[in-house]
């Protein structure tokens, strides 16, 4: 037995102190000089402040904000310590009644909208913190915001043109946009 | 089905297949001690290992030594994983100040890593320290994924060797395997990561001041910390709002390559693979995707390379690539469908140039339906469980590709290791079979296949349905198994199949509504976890031990060729017939009842 003891303990000494030990910090000081915005979890900063990262989503309720899309983190939405979708079954009427919501909320903020709303606008995502939403989305938000900003719905809709981000060789990625760096943009200009 | 879905799964196949030779290739000459130049390259920090556990590297075990071996090691994992996360609020980097975690919880999470299932009951983010990530969590992800790989190099050579004693040196083989294969691959592909998005540093997590504030209702708490309930016993909800939001930090990329290279699955954070700092763009989802193929499609080139004819290795892969497809349409094409319950709300669920439509409930706007779909149909044919949308709120026929994909055995393309001798189980099971049918005497690559082995594979695959079924059966009795499901209906019950069919195969996704983490099923899914790991294992290498000892019986006109296409659909009946007698029952009343209910009215 003591022949299988001491190498057992040894090796899972030895693959602990180069697996877990040495491999991640080499990686994390290499990824420092290399990429260290990415390496620092690419934190957005205006006027020196931080104000999110560019791959986490936040919070939106201002009519004249551009919403993201519905969160199902507790308590708060959007809670960057506690990931997770909704988990809802298909058939679970608490899908279906929280979708009925989310439309309501849409449709009161703005009555004259399009009749049909994106699916991933009434949808949660799966992270909690998807910080996309579809063109689609986007779009259908135009006109709210056009007049929340008194400004023309052409003008937003060429904001999210400028923002867009679609397929890349035609099969990478989907049609979507970034809600914070939009939203950003918004504040900027105003 | 929409076309940029198709050319997805395309081009992740297509790059899979590609690197299958030379990976194939490579992993056969370092399993084999070829002078190649890493081997060289490595020699000396080799010899320093060996030395140091006092092991001669050129001695050979028997299959019952390389077995007592293997779960040695594998249990002093376990146990240093427990440690860490027991101890873990008096060890150094633990920036957030984590408590130790529960026993129960523990235990789940130590026989979970070191099975390669990599089940999560915990949620990564609000519990773990970084070096139970790091020096607990990741080094299983890398010693679990060498474990599954030496097991089926351990059976090839059963094929490959005649009149041999000696399966090989299980000190060896793991050392070779992290040393050459998983560390290098691990080492360059985590920098590509970075590179994407994903944070890989040891700071504490940042709290930046968001645009808007955010107004929201938390349950109250007293002086000791306690939920406040009123008199009818529901929780007092008290108003709150906040401007802050706290980035989890730490070093994500250099686990979260391993997780899907040694098809782990175990992710940083709660939302797996579905978070964007673990997976930020497709670009980094086409990575991980490939990534989790990599090893399992590449072991079939090694396996053809070692047995000297690389035609038996593509049969194999042929077979995985077919019931593949099958699967992923299945998956893709009911989640583009969408839900018809929202489209009579007036929601838009039709695919173009501006949305992708289709149920997005649960999914990421980046991936959208086709590559949520892909993920789901590739993360559990292998054995990995990483997931990069929530299973649990896929359509009733999407999220029966996942649950099915599982009880098959996870054979197509399967874990690192585990596919491969997984499926070359079910391919003795197949000649067998044929062998019956046709009176021919079943050989298998010049083996005789015999009582002994039959009785071993008959083992090795029915300890996982027995452990489903039956783990299923006690769970809906119970009210504790009960009470922890999320979902009405149908899809409860599928939860609950969902969660030890996840366990019993060493997956680790799971329908993520069941709220798991309480002692009742972290006991349970462990002994799950445990056997469905390390039964099939010594059955395996029992089988591997007898094949060895085994002379080869030459070519005839009475052999049957298992390398044409009567052998790849022989090979793809028996993985269905044998997955769909056992399971469909079970299926019939979760997923099957549900798709019924959904488009039925």
């Amino acid at each position: 037995m003591p022949a299988i003891l001491r190498p057992a303990i040894v090796l899972l000494l030895l693959m602990t102190a180069l697996t877990g030990l040495a491999y991640p910090l080499l990686i994390t000081a290499v990824a420092q000089v290399l990429f260290p915005s990415q390496a620092a979890g690419s934190v957005v900063l205006r006027g020196g402040r931080a104000v999110g990262s560019a791959l986490i989503g936040q919070s939106f309720s201002d009519p004249g904000h551009f919403w993201g899309r519905p969160s199902a983190t507790a308590p708060q939405p959007y809670n960057g310590t506690a990931s997770g979708g909704s988990n809802l079954g298909p058939l679970n009427p608490a899908l279906a009644d929280a979708v009925k919501a989310r439309i309501e909320a849409l449709r009161t903020a703005d009555p004259a909208g399009a009749v049909k709303v994106p699916v991933d606008l009434v949808t949660a995502s799966s992270s909690g913190l998807d910080p996309e939403i579809s063109l689609a989305a986007a779009d259908f938000q135009a006109p709210r915001i056009a007049q929340a900003r008194h400004t023309s719905v052409g003008a937003v809709t060429a904001l999210i043109e400028a923002h867009a981000r679609g397929r890349v060789l035609g099969f990478l990625g989907e049609p979507r946009v970034n809600v914070l760096e939009l939203n950003l943009a918004l504040d900027g200009s105003r | 089905m929409v076309p940029s879905t198709l050319a997805l799964a395309a081009v992740v196949l297509a790059l899979a297949l590609l690197l299958a030779k030379p990976l194939g290739l490579y992993i056969a000459n370092v399993m084999e001690g070829r002078p190649i130049w890493a081997l060289r390259l490595g020699a000396p920090l080799e010899r320093l290992v060996y030395r140091l556990c006092g092991t001669d590297p050129n001695a050979e075990m028997g299959w019952k030594g390389y077995a007592i071996a293997l779960i040695v090691f594998n249990a002093f994992g376990a146990l240093a994983l427990y440690a860490l996360q027991r101890l873990q609020l008096w060890l150094p980097l633990n920036p957030q100040h984590f408590a130790n975690v529960s026993a129960d919880s523990s235990l789940n999470t130590a026989v979970s890593f070191i099975t390669n299932t990599n089940w999560q009951g915990y949620s990564g983010e609000s519990t773990m320290s970084y070096l139970t990530q790091m020096a607990g969590l990741a080094v299983q992800n890398f010693l679990s994924a060498a474990t599954g790989i030496v097991v089926a190099i351990v059976l090839i050579r059963g094929f490959a060797r005649r009149n041999a004693t000696g399966v090989g040196n299980f000190w060896v083989d793991m050392t070779r395997v992290t040393l050459y294969v998983l560390l290098p691959i691990s080492a360059v592909l985590a920098l590509v990561l970075v590179w994407q998005g994903v944070p890989q540093n040891l700071s504490a997590y940042k709290d930046v001041t968001t645009l808007e504030r955010v107004d929201y209702e938390q349950p109250k708490t007293d002086a000791a910390g306690d939920p406040v309930k009123d008199a009818a016993g529901n929780p007092v909800l008290e108003h709150a709002s906040t401007q802050t939001q706290s980035l989890p930090m730490g070093p994500m990329a250099s686990q979260e390559i391993i997780k899907e290279l040694g098809t782990n699955g175990g992710g940083f954070l709660n939302a797996n693979s579905a978070h964007p700092f673990e997976n930020p763009t497709p670009l980094s989802n086409l990575l991980e995707m490939v990534t989790i193929l990599l090893i399992p499609v590449a072991l079939t080139y090694t396996f053809g390379r070692m047995v000297g004819d690389t035609r038996q290795g593509w049969a194999i892969l042929a077979a995985m690539v077919i019931l593949f497809a099958g699967e992923f349409w299945i998956a893709a094409s009911n989640e583009q469908a969408g839900n018809p319950q929202l489209a009579t709300l007036g929601v838009d669920q039709a695919p173009g140039p501006l949305q992708p439509g289709g149920n997005m409930e649960g999914k990421e706007a980046r991936f959208g339906i086709g590559a949520s779909a892909l993920f789901a149909t590739i993360t559990t044919g292998t054995s990995t469980g990483a997931v990069n949308a929530s299973h649990d709120s896929f359509t009733p026929m999407g999220g029966f590709v996942p649950l099915f994909n599982m009880m098959l055995g996870e054979v197509i393309f399967g874990g690192v290791g585990t596919g491969m001798y997984s499926m070359l189980i079910f391919a003795v099971v197949g000649v067998f079979i044929a062998g019956l049918m046709i009176g021919r005497t079943p050989e298998y690559l010049g083996k005789k296949i015999q009582a002994f082995e039959m009785k071993m594979s008959a083992i090795s695959i029915l300890v996982m349905p027995l452990l489903v079924l039956v783990g299923t059966a006690i769970a809906v009795m119970l009210s504790t198994g009960q009470s922890a499901v999320a979902n009405p209906g149908a899809h409860g019950f599928s939860e609950i199949l969902y969660a030890f069919t996840s366990a019993s195969n060493n997956n680790g996704s799971a329908f993520g509504g069941l709220s798991a983490n309480v002692p009742f099923y972290n006991v349970a899914l462990a002994l799950c976890m445990w056997l469905g790991r390390y039964w099939p294992i010594v059955a395996v290498l029992a089988i591997a031990g007898s094949l060895a000892g085994k002379a080869r019986v030459p070519v005839s006109s009475g052999t049957m060729p298992t390398h044409g296409p009567t052998f790849v659909f022989l090979l793809i009946g028996t993985v269905l017939l044998v997955g769909a007698l056992t399971f469909v029952p079970a299926l019939a009343l979760g997923p099957i009842v549900e798709h019924l209910m959904m488009w039925g009215g």
